[in-house]
């Protein structure tokens, strides 16, 4: 990423955003195997049941995976100083999540300039799954 | 509910290691095409050491804990658990093949909604080989005790 873009950034921009397929059964097996998370309620049905939800649901951390993409297609990641994501909403299959983001401060620490990018997620219907925040290098 | 007396509990420290397929697969299963993520010698290329882990995967790095009886000797049961929130804060990239060492302790435990929900914090410190401080994790788990 070239420091003349860097330089440009100003309160209020806003990230390109990032808009993935809708989530479907195939999504959430390969997540559970590429990210070490076998948590069952995830990936099978029966045992979501028991566990008292309507079926399968997204991964939290899936999510936080796309917003992780959000950022660094817009920055370099060795520009990411802190990354976090409150998860308000379930997202279940067939959501379709869009990932985005603004600048919402800059401030400086220790002598480097910081941005701070207000981030969310949220599904086709609008309904906001992920609250969060990054803070990058500039 | 769980016992407060189990904040700043230190977890077994362990180490783990993302392995560059690994990672690969974590590519695919998030939609990561670029390079630099995938292939060794474009994150050569963009003046990486090796394929940098993205920046949740030291979460999945931190799944890989040998032992999960601290949760059965607090009381966690699997499927009550929700991940209320994440946290990263990040002090150097880490790579491929790196041993990483992840040191845990039990942050916090509240309790909301007159104890309907618990709220267990954790907190992880990750350093590389060179004893240098990669990274610092922040968990939520949220356990519903109804």
């Amino acid at each position: 990423m070239s420091s003349a873009h860097l330089d440009c950034i100003k309160l209020g921009d806003a990230l390109p955003a990032l808009t993935l397929a809708p989530v479907n059964r195939t999504t959430l097996a390969l997540f559970a195997g590429a990210s070490n998370d076998h948590n069952a309620i995830h990936i099978d049905i029966d045992y979501a049941r028991r566990a008292g939800m309507p079926d399968v649901f997204a991964h939290g951390m899936l999510s936080m995976a796309w917003l992780g993409r959000l950022l660094t297609q817009w920055v370099d990641q060795r520009r990411l100083r802190q990354f976090s994501a409150r998860f308000t909403g379930i997202t279940h299959l067939g959501h379709q999540i869009t990932c985005s983001g603004k600048v919402v401060e800059l401030f400086e620490v220790d002598g480097e300039r910081r941005a701070r990018i207000e981030i969310q997620t949220a599904n086709q219907y609008g309904e906001t799954k992920i609250l969060g925040d990054a803070v990058i290098a500039l | 509910m769980i016992d407060k007396k189990f904040i700043g509990l230190r977890l077994p420290v362990f180490h783990a290691t993302a392995e560059a397929e690994q990672l690969r697969f974590f590519a695919k299963a998030t939609g990561e095409t670029r390079a630099e993520y995938v292939d060794e010698a474009a994150a050569h290329a963009a003046g990486h050491p090796g394929l940098p882990l993205p920046p949740t995967f030291l979460f999945s790095l931190e799944l890989k804990a040998p032992s999960t009886a601290w949760r059965d000797e607090m009381g966690i049961v699997p499927s009550r658990i929700l991940h209320g929130e994440q946290g990263f804060t990040y002090h150097r990239m880490a790579y491929a093949g790196e041993s990483l060492k992840f040191e845990t302790r039990i942050a916090d435990i509240y309790d909301k909604k007159g104890g309907a929900l618990d709220f267990v914090v954790r907190e992880t410190r990750v350093s590389n080989p060179a004893g240098e401080h990669v990274a610092d994790l922040r968990s939520v788990l949220v356990h519903r005790n109804v």
